[in-house]
């Protein structure tokens, strides 16, 4: 179980791993963006579409991450796809049926399409940003991205460091449930069979011995931090320094002529139309 | 003064009864002590006491001239007493190496470049200079308990508490540690208070303090402490195994002259009676 890693980090040497961490957060919202201003008239949404897939191919060939790892990454959401697909298939009421008395129109189909394309590009540039930048990377960036709260008075340093521990101690906590199955398992327990109540019952002898363990460890790694003189942010140093190269400069460039693209696509073709 | 003055020092966690009713010892600079003594004796709180985690209800605790009691002065209390405790899993911050043993420092607010040649230092000093990027996740037990030492090594203390530290390892990660810590005392000349409850850890240290009911009940070299069999019995201790066979034997009528305190030692001493 120790390989379930939050985000699901691809450890590789590569143009986009190499990137700042906080630019690629920064290009990861941009490329979202760009996906929803795709227009959703039926007549041109292709283009745009195929614009926002040729930049995520590009950019997952540049960062040596393998395509059946992206795949994989959607099909860990399919429920959520064919869910968004078949409520607008059976609920657009606008357009003209497809056949005679048929509920499914051909705006409904376009619809369904439409969503389709927009959440599977949306997962593909997600999934992206978290197998190139590690947990640590990415809380370290937002802690940098959000520093300007720290103004409205917003706990930014004590913000990350919570999320970077909860990353940290997720293959912990995933062991301690491993261990506890076992051991409700050992004294007779079932997880297997009856129906799902029944199996969601059986879970609670798991979930508050590691509820309990969670606070014991909680209370220990508190006195572990104390002990090691942490005192909040105040006249801490960092021993990671983020450095914006030029490689993120060519990636900025790129993301930005995808949302150019993506605009005057629109415009022209809506004037053409 | 000595480096590690501990005089009358007391502590209640419910106010009615105290874990520890007045203890008074002290430690000079490159000791190693080893604190021994069965479940609920005080130990543990002792060691928190040492470290500014705990501050005492009564008496005073003081490390290089600085009180704990004194909140104010607890940060540098703790930046020259690291503590290591029972389970590295639950005293590793980051999720690498360096960025964990980094974490010390950079609360100190320690500049980058130095926080580097500390991270160094201290993997090397417990030996895991290779794994500076691995995850702690995949590491075994004892390596994490390295990992651990390095963070509080990083804070360069002048006094290295092990809180039962290798209560959780395997006999192989056991020898990790304990082999770690010697070359630290040796070589570094860091002071070392082990508490534990293993005694054939505790017959490694130069001196050993016996615990019972909050109180020290007794004070002296491992020779000194494991020739008294019987009164350690008295407050729920044990000889260490060697000793323990060298007891035994002598109670046959084996002539075994002393104190044995190593299983090296006893086979040298039982061969010498064969020829």
């Amino acid at each position: 179980m120790k390989d379930v890693s939050f985000g699901q980090y691809y450890p590789a040497r590569s143009f986009v791993h190499k990137m700042d961490a906080r630019v690629k957060i920064l290009l990861a919202i941009a490329y979202i963006v760009a996906v929803f201003l795709v227009k959703s008239e039926p007549e041109f949404y292709f283009l745009g579409f195929a614009a926002c897939f040729l930049f995520v191919v590009i950019a997952t060939v540049c960062s040596r991450v393998p395509f059946f790892k992206m795949l994989k990454s959607v099909k860990a959401i399919i429920f959520f796809v064919v869910f968004s697909a078949v409520l607008q298939l059976f609920f657009n009421k606008k357009g003209t049926p497809l056949w005679e008395g048929g509920f499914i129109t051909d705006a409904g189909l376009y619809n369904a399409a439409f969503i389709t394309a927009r959440i599977i590009l949306i997962v593909l540039g997600a999934s992206l940003l978290t197998f190139t930048t590690s947990p640590v990377e990415i809380a370290d960036g937002l802690e940098s991205l959000l520093t300007p709260l720290k103004f409205i008075k917003f706990p930014v340093h004590e913000f990350a460091l919570v999320m970077s521990i909860a990353l940290r101690f997720i293959p912990t906590l995933l062991d301690e449930t491993d261990r506890i199955i076992k051991a409700q398992k050992s004294r007779g327990a079932d997880f297997e069979t009856g129906n799902v109540f029944k199996r969601v019952k059986a879970l609670i002898p798991v979930l508050i011995p590691l509820l309990i363990s969670s606070f014991r460890r909680a209370d220990e790694l508190a006195d572990a931090m104390d002990a090691r003189c942490y005192s909040g942010s105040k006249n801490r140093t960092r021993y990671k320094k983020m450095k914006i190269g030029w490689r993120d400069l060519i990636g900025t460039l790129v993301l930005a002529a995808l949302i150019t693209g993506v605009v005057l696509l629109n415009g022209v073709l809506g004037v053409a139309v | 003064m000595a480096l590690l003055q501990v005089e009358n020092a007391r502590f209640s966690y419910d106010k009615k009864t105290e874990a520890l009713k007045g203890v008074s010892f002290s430690a000079e600079k490159g000791d190693y002590l080893a604190i021994i003594g069965h479940n609920g004796s005080g130990k543990s709180t002792l060691a928190r006491l040492i470290n500014g985690l705990l501050t005492p209800s009564g008496g005073t605790v003081t490390v290089d001239g600085i009180s704990s009691v004194d909140k104010e002065k607890c940060f540098q209390l703790r930046k020259r007493v690291g503590v290591v405790f029972q389970n590295p899993d639950n005293g590793i911050i980051a999720s690498i190496v360096e960025d964990d043993v980094a974490f010390g420092p950079e609360n100190l607010g320690v500049p980058r470049e130095e926080i580097g040649e500390r991270i160094d230092f201290a993997l090397k000093a417990v030996g895991m200079e290779e794994y500076r990027k691995s995850s702690p996740a995949r590491l075994s037990g004892g390596q994490k308990q390295r990992v651990a030492i390095a963070g509080v090594l990083a804070l360069k203390p002048e006094i290295l508490v092990l809180d039962e530290s290798t209560a959780m390892l395997d006999p192989k990660g056991r020898k990790e540690i304990l082999s770690v810590v010697k070359k630290l005392n040796e070589e570094q000349g860091v002071t070392v208070i082990a508490i534990t409850h293993y005694m054939e850890e505790a017959a490694e240290a130069r001196d050993i303090i016996v615990m019972s009911d909050g109180e020290i009940v007794m004070r002296g070299s491992p020779e000194e402490i494991f020739l008294k069999g019987a009164e350690l019995k008295k407050y729920g201790l044990e000889l260490p195994y060697p000793a323990y066979v060298a007891e035994k034997l002598k109670e046959k009528g084996v002539p075994i002259d002393g104190v044995v305190l190593t299983r090296e030692a006893l086979a040298e001493k039982l061969e010498k009676l064969c020829e």
